[in-house]
């Protein structure tokens, strides 16, 4: 849209092409050195990828889905408190419960804690802007945190990432693996970001990007943000408790 | 039901340690002591197309146990499990573009009801720049079934050597070099995966 160089967007995808981001896409200058070129080769689902880790990491606790508090300091998070909230569904759009979300942010700033990111916005003491949950039984996440602000990156002159929450999801299987971002609705740097416009279509974008609920809103307390994460691959199979399956 | 199309990728971007590599979600070792099999290290380095190390990338590893049993209720064959091994492992790269895990030789597991799998270890590739996880395995260079492996089989025979661990002993303990090459003549294989019958 906006982005009106001449994109070279590369034909090597993997998974569905009307969904995916191709790995060479220009306009984000990082995949120009490490994105593959040579034809991924297809082989078939096997035991291996048809199983995986599971909620890999067992001490999740109720306090590491509330950003507003978890730096651990006793003070809260500087910005606009939302929730964020939605259900992993499979392809089938049955729900996928038991999968671990871990997500990170910048903070209202749009400055990450992060030793590399070195911009001149301010660190807020009380935020550590990293976050996870498990799905439970109808496969429904939620989280408490603050709105992350924009930030500058150096892909090309005066970038700036649109606000964004970052997920990482340990689903059902290996095949259904992802880690993607989330996007706010009424952001109007959307049409200017290479990353998020090296998906492939309208459609396919829109899926990244949260809607505002109000039904999610509560009042004189947060604003409510809905989205919700369909897993690629195989009709989900529900990581049961893990210690179920051992001898 | 009517098939949903799925979410798209994104790029793990340069910021994610904090949360993906927080001290209780790295799995750098996914054996300690008392798991059964042969103990193992797994050493490499990942490479973009320039040859230069990528110091900001995460691998993580999914792999059966030594019987060939995964740690899931999908595999319910009649094989040990060991409740100290998930077969999940989680490493960041450092400056010189270097992943370790520690871990045991897994098992062969089935392909079809004919045929087993060599022993193989699944591997994803996250990193910034790279728009989707690219997936790839590890087989090792001394085993006598990789040789008949037949997901090895689909793979341009040239291009085989790219997915072989290559043994090495050092300090009296075993070693496998497997390195990951982003892009170039001696690009590492990649996998993309067939759909399912259910889904077409
Ligand atoms: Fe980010």
């Amino acid at each position: 849209m906006e982005v009106t160089m001449a994109i070279t967007i590369g034909d090597i995808v993997r998974g569905d092409r009307a969904v995916f981001p191709p790995y060479l896409y220009d306009a984000y200058r990082s995949t120009i050195r490490r994105a593959p070129r040579r034809p991924l080769i297809e082989v078939p689902l096997t035991l291996s990828e048809l199983t995986g880790p599971g909620p890999a990491i067992s001490a999740v606790t109720p306090e590491d889905a509330d950003l507003t508090r978890n730096a651990g300091t006793g003070g809260e998070a500087i910005g606009q408190r939302i929730i964020v909230t939605g259900r992993v569904l499979d392809q089938h759009g049955a729900p996928v419960p038991n999968v671990l979300i871990e997500i990170w942010q910048a903070n209202a700033a749009g400055r990450y804690i992060h030793k590399r990111d070195q911009w001149p916005g301010p660190l807020d003491p009380n935020f550590l802007g990293i976050g996870r949950c498990l799905t439970d039984a109808q496969g429904v996440y939620r989280f408490l945190t603050i709105r992350p602000g924009a930030y500058p990156w150096k892909n090309h002159p005066n970038a700036w990432r649109p606000s964004h929450i970052h997920f990482s999801l340990l689903g059902p299987s290996w095949h259904t693996r992802l880690v993607t971002q989330m996007y706010f609705a009424d952001d109007p740097l959307l049409p200017l970001d290479p990353i998020f416009n090296a998906l492939p279509t309208e459609d396919a974008r829109r899926r990244l990007v949260a809607s505002y609920a109000h039904d999610v809103s509560e009042p004189e307390w947060a604003l409510g943000w809905r989205w919700d994460i369909v897993l690629d691959g195989a009709a989900a199979t529900p990581f049961e408790d893990q210690q179920e399956t051992q001898p | 039901m009517t098939s949903r199309l799925p979410t798209g990728s994104q790029t793990v971007g340069p910021f994610f340690h904090d949360c993906l590599l927080r001290e209780d979600a790295r799995r750098n070792i996914l054996a300690p002591p008392g798991v059964a099999g042969q103990r193992i290290r797994i050493e490499g380095c990942i490479l973009d197309g320039d040859g230069a190390p990528v110091p900001d990338a995460m691998v993580e590893i999914w792999q059966a146990n030594s019987y060939g049993r995964y740690n899931h209720p999908v595999d319910s064959r009649d094989l040990p499990l060991d409740p100290q091994f998930s077969g999940f492992g989680r490493s960041a790269t450092d400056e010189e573009g270097a992943f370790w895990f520690e871990t045991i030789k897994p098992g062969p597991v089935p392909f079809d009801k004919q045929r087993n799998q060599a022993p193989h270890i699944c591997v994803a590739v996250f990193g910034r720049g790279l728009l989707n996880h690219l997936y790839t395995r590890i087989y090792f260079a001394d085993d006598p079934a990789t040789a008949d492996d037949p997901v090895l089989a689909l793979v341009p025979a040239e291009r085989r050597a790219t997915l072989l661990a290559r043994p090495t002993e050092v300090d009296g303990s075993l070693v496998y070099r497997f390195d990951i090459i982003l892009q170039g003549s001696a690009e590492t294989v990649f996998f993309d995966y067939q759909e399912l019958e259910q889904l077409r």
